[in-house]
């Protein structure tokens, strides 16, 4: 590094020998070289990750899981049809909650607020977007489940709502600022009221990207499992009830990993997979919607 | 916007109730569990933090254990992503060929995505073996003298764990840099390369001391998600309550003793010892956020105000 020159050198200081020159072209060799390879640290075992999970999950795929209730442990024909269809009803109620609250919330910081509460807001969106997943489920926990006296799908719904929250409202704020404020003023100017001029002009134009943000946040939600723990609880059964414990896709992945018997330790791989594929449809989705967003404004 | 129409008057108070709602939760939650941990913040105080002993038989909780396992765990993921994910960055923000820059940054937002349970399962079944059969060996003889890879190795450990939280962090940390380090403006670079620097001369001079907060500021975020990270740590780190300096035992770690324990926890000392343990890890978490956000964000205005002149 000794033979660096400085960004703030001296005029008298560019006299440079060859050797010198040679010595700053192998160190812009080497460290380019460090670069590279660590692109490749990051990727390479993340893409092995991916692979594995890929191969093992294709080869335990099978149309019973897809169909068919969890039964005895070496049955290789039972399934986690009740668990998608829990994880869709949890999602379900996130959505029904966090959706209005979101697209509220991002509504008001876009196109209201004084400073102040803008300033509170968009912090407690940062700090709710960074409570750990296991908090939300040990907080919705003592909100519902203890003095309701038994677990169930509202309640993991609640917990699942509280990590979808935060997401919506940043996507929805970002997705609001993207549309150019002309367009606004010539509603305003027309004489639209504000009201109609935000959900007439302004949310219709940004409408993709906030229901790609919903989705991805929908995707999340349907990830998670520390939430639904001791708010959902799990099932090995159909829902008996939004008041009754539920089963969930990710916690059939995660006991079936922790299973001694082969069957349900292949289920587990073939139920990451499908979280995996989720993941990637969404995040295909949501980056052709924003690529289209920025485009139209620009 | 402004107006004194009432059916204005009426949306405007509708978003601010909704965005009300978002503020409304998020105090709830802190006041939740502060509440829902009464009963052990009366009677132990702050032997709760400094305790060894967790045992919920003899009804005495101290967390330090699972405090020093969450932090052993994150620091040293972030010790083996860090480097990694900071160069990976500079790679798709400067020296990265126009091709493979989009696609490679897909994969990374892409893998920041992948539920923390598929690193889970990938941690158990393939990590933790890969560890066993190959690497503990070869740390056991290079490194046995430091007293970190002390003891038998069954796979579960602090070592797995931190091994899958470093790649659960990488993504984090390589994508918030690369905004970062793409927030700084061409003029920077131009001046320098016209001064006829080489490549790694103008990220070292010109790039790396105008996205240094920044950097560590995503550095900090990753830290953050580390250790409020679950799902994948309880699967793989064993989850034994005890301080040992070899990274070869099993341990715990806040967020795993809650994961763990809190579906068998009766009594309603059990119960608030783990939600006590939930609010410490919701402060540790607050606090990490908040400086990373704050390093993240002038980064972020450093770029506006930048583009403004």
């Amino acid at each position: 590094m000794s033979g660096l020159m400085q960004a703030d050198a001296p005029p008298g200081t560019w006299q440079m020998s060859a050797r010198r020159l040679r010595s700053r072209r192998v160190t812009d060799r080497l460290m380019r070289g460090l670069i590279w390879l660590s692109i490749m640290l990051a990727v390479v075992p993340l893409l092995f990750i991916l692979g594995w999970i890929a191969l093992k999950g294709a080869g335990a795929i099978n149309l019973d899981l897809f169909t068919q209730l969890p039964g005895p442990p070496d049955d290789p024909h039972t399934g986690f049809a009740n668990g998608i269809v829990g994880t869709l009803i949890l999602v379900g109620i996130a959505s029904v909650i966090s959706v209005p609250v979101g697209i509220g919330a991002g509504i008001y910081l876009s196109e209201f607020g004084g400073s102040k509460t803008n300033i509170a807001i968009r912090f407690a969106t940062d700090v709710l977007v960074g409570v750990p997943s296991i908090t939300i489920g040990v907080f919705v926990y003592t909100l519902m489940v203890r003095p309701m006296g038994s677990f169930s799908a509202i309640a993991g719904g609640v917990a699942l709502s509280l990590v979808m929250i935060p997401l919506i409202v940043r996507s929805t704020e970002e997705m609001l600022k993207l549309v150019p404020q002309a367009i606004r003023e010539a509603a305003l100017a027309l004489g639209a009221p504000v009201w109609r001029t935000v959900l007439r002009y302004a949310l219709p134009m940004a409408l993709p990207g906030v229901i790609t943000g919903i989705l991805l946040a929908m995707a999340r939600a349907a990830g998670e499992t520390a939430p639904l723990l001791f708010t959902a609880l799990g099932n090995n059964q159909w829902s008996a009830g939004l008041d009754q414990p539920v089963a969930a896709l990710t916690l059939q992945v995660y006991f079936g990993a922790q299973s001694a018997y082969e069957v349900q330790k292949q289920q587990a791989w073939a139920g990451a997979l499908v979280l995996v594929a989720l993941v990637f449809i969404t995040s295909v989705l949501a980056r052709l919607a924003v690529r289209r967003a920025h485009a139209r404004t620009r | 916007m402004r107006t004194t129409r009432l059916s204005d008057r009426a949306f405007a108070l509708a978003a601010l109730l909704l965005a009300g709602v978002v503020l409304f939760v998020t105090a709830a939650i802190l006041l939740g569990i502060v509440d829902g941990s009464q009963p052990t913040i009366g009677s132990f105080g702050f032997a709760f933090i400094t305790g060894q002993n967790w045992d919920p038989v003899q009804e005495e909780y101290g967390a330090l254990p699972f405090i020093y396992g969450t932090l052993v765990t994150s620091f040293s993921a972030l010790l083996m992503a860090g480097l990694a994910g900071v160069g990976a960055a500079i790679f798709l923000a400067e020296i990265a060929p126009g091709k493979v820059r989009t696609p490679l940054s897909f994969m990374v937002e892409l893998l920041a995505g992948i539920p923390s349970i598929v690193y889970g399962i990938w941690g158990l079944f393939v990590l933790a073996p890969l560890l066993r059969e190959d690497v503990v060996p070869f740390l056991k003889g290079t490194l046995g003298w430091t007293g970190l890879f002390q003891g038998p190795f069954y796979g579960p450990s602090v070592l797995t764990a931190s091994v899958v939280l470093a790649l659960m962090v990488l993504p984090i940390v390589t994508a918030v840099s690369r905004d970062v380090l793409l927030a700084v403006p061409a003029n920077q670079r131009e001046a320098m390369l016209g001064l006829g620097a080489t490549r790694w001369e103008v990220i070292r001079s010109a790039v790396l001391p105008y996205a240094r907060s920044g950097i560590l500021g995503a550095l900090i975020l990753g830290l953050g998600r580390a250790v409020g990270e679950t799902m994948a740590v309880t699967m793989v780190i064993g989850n034994r309550s005890e301080i040992t300096a070899s990274l070869l035992k099993p341990g715990n770690t806040m967020a795993s003793v809650i994961a763990n324990e809190f579906a068998e926890a009766t009594t309603p000392f059990h119960q608030s010892a783990l939600i006590e343990v939930g609010l410490l890890l919701f402060v540790i978490t607050l606090i990490t956020n908040m400086i990373a956000r704050a390093l993240v964000w002038r980064a972020g205005r450093g770029l506006e105000t930048a583009g403004r002149a």
